[in-house]
């Protein structure tokens, strides 16, 4: 196993990792946020400055890398994470961050994302979920809700959206989180552990975009309706949620249903959460209804599924050792002259 | 029965048949033999685009032409003199290119009623019962028969895996008739079959079976002999062209000393660099096999991004993918080389033949002001040294090169002197590690003397850094909508590309004189042509030259003078006029075109009238 680089540098703080660069999203979009939190955990990573490369694409999201005192690259739409694979398999070593948005990583660059996800590769994939195209003001995106009006759907969007953590499921990813803009604790929570995944970390997160899409996810980050709305997910703990802390998710067979503790059912009754559960995963992944509905399930925050498999660079590195120790180191000499050779005096 | 031997100066044989007849093995085979025996070789494989096309028909048929000689060879041949025609359809497809005079080996079996008709000739037409094959030497075989007999004693097969060994009955008879020796195929089988004993034994012995029918019918007169060709002397191997790309890039890498890393997606004509390269991990070699052919380039990017020698293989249809990506590369500035082995276009086209039609798109296919470099390959053995400089410019000049080769010369074969690697050149490459004395700021985008900036991979501590496909400001790299900075970046990336004329060798001539009458002028794999042509018109006398290309970007310093030395130039092209119109943009010359866009190879009977009609 290749691993990471350790740390070699003195102790950094999160104003190590920004630069002069004026940051230039909307005032009050939820970008700033991520920003902030990515700078205040890398220094607790503990991995040097230069050996951290942020890739990005094309969108809002994507003008991240320039905002930070790492290595980067803003390439172009899509395509990020298809260029963090090549870079990841060339220098296994470095700490490699990927920072998308929906448009760019869910249709312009779906097919790489998937791809990336069942390879494996050893990186962290932040998909800034903000249920439009912004940079190109306001149109609707792959996980905009159906009938949304934007500048491109004067009557209304006829797309189904993704649900992102069961598509990265169907990928299958095996590290899936999604956290929110809002609550920098659960973010930098959710970010520590994406790092820390040995393999392709999707983290999804809740982004607000205030110009095109105002308060997208507002009933999951108010106060008023946070604890109501928003399902957080911790390991060996039982699915409760409600502002009393009062309602719980139990599985009845197969079929998830919402409980009210106290009447009839207890915590022990609940579901229990298990990351590594593959099968629960499933289920939980597709909590995922319209939260204005009348009846539906709160959506979950958090880490939905994490597996070990072997990394792309990984496998990669160890097939060519392998082949090297079989084979012996390759003679260029003996190559160009193959098996059948004559002379011409 | 001992037949006469004699020994003549100049072959050209085609192996014709179905699809699934084994025509391609055979015509391998039989060009490594004829390697060995030192002759001078050109090998022109040409098979549908079907793995399996339909079955007897005309559009199934798969030919391999070798020619071999006691002469220097330079083209597959534009007829040939012996014919193998496996069924009904591979005699109608290349009767027309078989010499008068030449010799004719049916197939009995293949010219049933059932053959007949599938190869489209009319009810009650038989070319073996008429008089069409007059003039020719025809030979016909019954080569089912005689290799199912040849198997009665290997009880293991059925009599379908028995008949897949009738190619190797044709091989054997072929060996007989050229006097050679069976034992590079035997070993070959060996290597092949070796674990499948029924199937090995069924091959060596249709082979052998093919050699003695030779040796016991009393048809045949005489045998005939090539004598080694008159090479420079040294030690040779044959190779195809994209073995040679493959070859070639190894030692680039090892010459550089950075990593190889291919970043690809399988496509006609170009996927046997993939497969040469995926078995060379004791190298080091890193292969992907991406999910597209966006992600083919972007990967090798990202590995060049890292400090690899970043590489993507493709064909045209992929370069239309990529190109978004290409100017990504541009305005990043780092190393990258695109090879491009082209086919018949657009769209899918025609994916199993060779067309020179991507020029153009190697030009100018990208969005904004996007100059590439392009390196050409003119034979199969020149893919080595040809891709060994893209990568050269490459790593020197912070560029990603296009490398164009095509169909013709990926799969043809030739001998091939290959070097040693101590005699390669080493190409040196310097990663910046620090700021320079006195330089109190990275400025990722200063140039040097020839214009170009510092390679600065992750990991160097101290100079991180951002980079990025929005226009930047010249120097520190940063970004910039600066309407005067956006136009000296556009001129300053041009001027890179445009030094690279500084770096690389003067345009010389291939032949002829240095002043005269007409200068013919090629670019890749109408080498061979457009040589043996003008050979031929300089020995009747007349005042032709010929110069070809590598560099198609920048053209080398003198090309434009070299041109004016000749009252007119040609430039014969397997397109509709590619290279021609750059040049006379670029020089103002009153060039002359010689096109052809049916999928083959320029011949030189057709390119000799080309070039007398100038006279
Ligand atoms: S448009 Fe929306 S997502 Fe983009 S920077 Fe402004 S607020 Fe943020």
């Amino acid at each position: 196993m290749t691993a990471t680089a350790e740390m070699t540098a003195p102790v950094l703080t999160a104003k190590d990792f920004a630069n002069e660069q004026e940051v230039r999203w909307c005032p009050g979009c939820g970008d700033y946020s991520i920003l902030k939190q990515v700078q205040t955990i890398l220094p607790q990573i503990g991995i040097a400055r230069e050996n951290i490369v942020v890739v990005s694409g094309i969108g809002c999201s994507s003008r991240f890398p320039y905002y930070m005192n790492t290595y980067g690259m803003h390439s172009i739409h899509g395509r990020a994470t298809a260029i963090a694979s090549g870079l990841k398999a060339a220098r296994p070593e470095l700490s490699v961050w990927i920072v998308s948005g929906d448009g760019d990583s869910l249709s312009i660059g779906g097919n790489h994302t998937i791809h990336l996800l069942r390879r494996n590769f050893n990186v962290n994939l932040l998909l800034f979920n903000n249920q439009i195209y912004g940079l190109t003001k306001g149109q609707y995106s792959p996980t905009s809700e159906e009938n949304k009006v934007t500048k491109s759907s004067p009557a209304g969007s006829l797309d189904h959206p993704f649900n992102p953590a069961a598509l990265a499921l169907g990928a299958d990813a095996t590290f899936i989180a999604r956290s929110m803009d809002r609550d920098p604790k659960h973010l930098q929570q959710m970010l520590l552990r994406a790092n820390a995944h040995h393999g392709a970390s999707f983290l999804e997160i809740y982004q607000n975009c205030n110009i095109f899409n105002d308060g997208a996810f507002e009933i999951f980050t108010e106060k008023s309706s946070k604890a109501e709305e928003a399902l957080f997910l911790e390991q060996g703990q039982p699915l409760i949620f409600g502002a009393n802390k009062d309602k719980g998710i139990r599985l009845n067979g197969h079929k998830p249903e919402i409980v009210k503790l106290g009447e009839g059912f207890n915590a022990d009754d609940l579901w229990i959460h298990d990351e590594k559960d593959f099968f629960k995963a499933q289920i939980l992944v597709r909590l995922f209804d319209n939260p204005h509905s009348a009846e539906h399930f709160p959506r979950p925050f958090g880490v939905f599924f994490e597996t070990q498999r072997a990394s792309y660079e990984d496998a990669m590195a160890m097939q060519i050792d392998e082949f090297t120790a079989k084979k012996g180191k390759g003679n260029l000499d003996k190559l160009l002259q193959g098996n059948e050779t004559w002379e011409i005096d | 029965m001992s037949v006469p031997t004699q020994v003549v100066e100049d072959v050209v044989i085609k192996f014709a048949g179905d699809s699934g007849d084994g025509m391609q093995l055979t015509g391998t085979q039989f060009t490594n033999n004829t390697a060995l025996i030192g002759n001078d070789l050109s090998t022109f494989p040409d098979y549908p685009a079907e793995i399996r096309a339909p079955l007897g028909t005309v559009a199934g048929v798969s030919g391999f032409q070798v020619h071999f000689s006691s002469q220097r060879v330079y083209t597959p041949g534009d007829s040939c003199d012996v014919l193998v025609a496996m069924n009904a359809a591979a005699l109608k497809v290349n009767i027309k290119t078989t010499k008068k005079g030449g010799i004719i080996i049916l197939n009995l079996d293949g010219f049933d009623s059932k053959n007949l008709r599938l190869a489209g000739y009319a009810d009650g037409v038989n070319p073996l019962n008429d008089d069409s094959l007059q003039g020719f030497e025809v030979y016909k075989i019954d080569v089912t028969k005689l290799t199912r007999e040849a198997l009665t004693d290997i009880s293991g097969l059925g009599v379908k895996e028995k008949d897949r060994a009738k190619n190797m009955f044709v091989l054997g008879f072929i060996y007989w008739l050229y006097n050679r020796d069976l034992q590079t195929t035997i070993a070959f089988l060996e290597d092949k079959f070796g674990k499948k004993p029924d199937i090995f034994n069924s091959n060596v012995l249709a082979l052998k079976a093919g050699y003695n029918y030779g040796d016991t019918i009393e048809a045949f007169t005489t045998r005939y002999k090539v004598e080694k060709a008159k090479l420079p002397s040294g030690k040779y191997r044959s190779i195809t062209g994209n073995t040679a790309v493959a070859y070639g890039l190894l030692a680039a890498s090892e010459q550089s000393g950075l990593p190889l890393f291919l970043g690809t997606y399988p496509i006609t004509p170009a996927t046997d660099i993939l497969h040469d390269l995926s078995k060379f991990k004791n190298f080091g070699v890193k292969t992907f096999q991406a999910e597209d052919e966006i992600a083919g380039i972007t990967s090798a990017i990202g590995a060049s991004y890292g400090g690899s020698l970043g590489i993507t293989t493709t064909s045209g249809p992929g370069m239309a993918l990529k190109g978004e990506a290409m100017g990504l590369a541009v305005i990043l500035e780092i190393p990258l080389v695109i090879i491009n082995i082209q086919r018949g276009g657009p769209s899918t086209g025609l994916p199993t033949k060779t067309e020179q039609s991507d020029l153009f798109q190697a030009y100018y296919g990208r969005n904004g002001e996007c100059p590439m470099p392009i390196v050409s390959a003119s034979t199969p053995s020149d893919c080595f040294d040809a891709v060994f400089e893209a990568v050269r410019i490459a790593v020197q000049h912070m560029t990603p090169v296009i490398f164009l080769s095509d169909g013709y010369i990926a799969n043809g074969a030739e001998p091939w002197k290959f070097p040693q690697t101590k005699d390669l050149k080493k190409i040196e490459v310097s990663f910046k590690k620090e700021l320079a004395e006195g330089e109190t700021k990275l400025r990722p985008y200063k140039r040097d003397e020839k214009g170009v900036r510092p390679w600065i991979v992750p990991g160097t501590a101290g100079l991180e850094h951002r980079i990025g496909g929005l226009e930047k400001e010249d120097e520190t790299g940063n970004v910039s909508y600066d309407s005067e900075n956006h136009q000296i970046m556009v001129k300053n990336r041009e001027a890179k590309v445009n030094n690279i004329a500084d770096y690389i060798p003067l345009q010389t001539l291939d032949s002829g004189p240095e002043q005269g009458d007409v200068l013919v002028l090629g670019w890749g794999s109408t080498y061979g042509a457009i040589k043996s042509a003008v050979a031929e018109l300089q020995g009747k006398g007349k005042s032709v030259a010929h110069a070809h290309l590598r560099y198609v970007r920048p053209f080398p310093k003198n090309l434009g003078e070299m041109m004016k030395n000749y009252k007119q130039v040609l430039i014969p092209e397997i397109n509709n006029g590619q290279l021609i119109k750059i040049i006379k943009a670029e020089y103002l010359v009153n060039a002359k075109g010689y096109n052809k866009i049916k999928g083959t190879p320029i011949s030189r009977a057709e390119l000799v009238g080309a070039i007398e009609e100038l006279f």
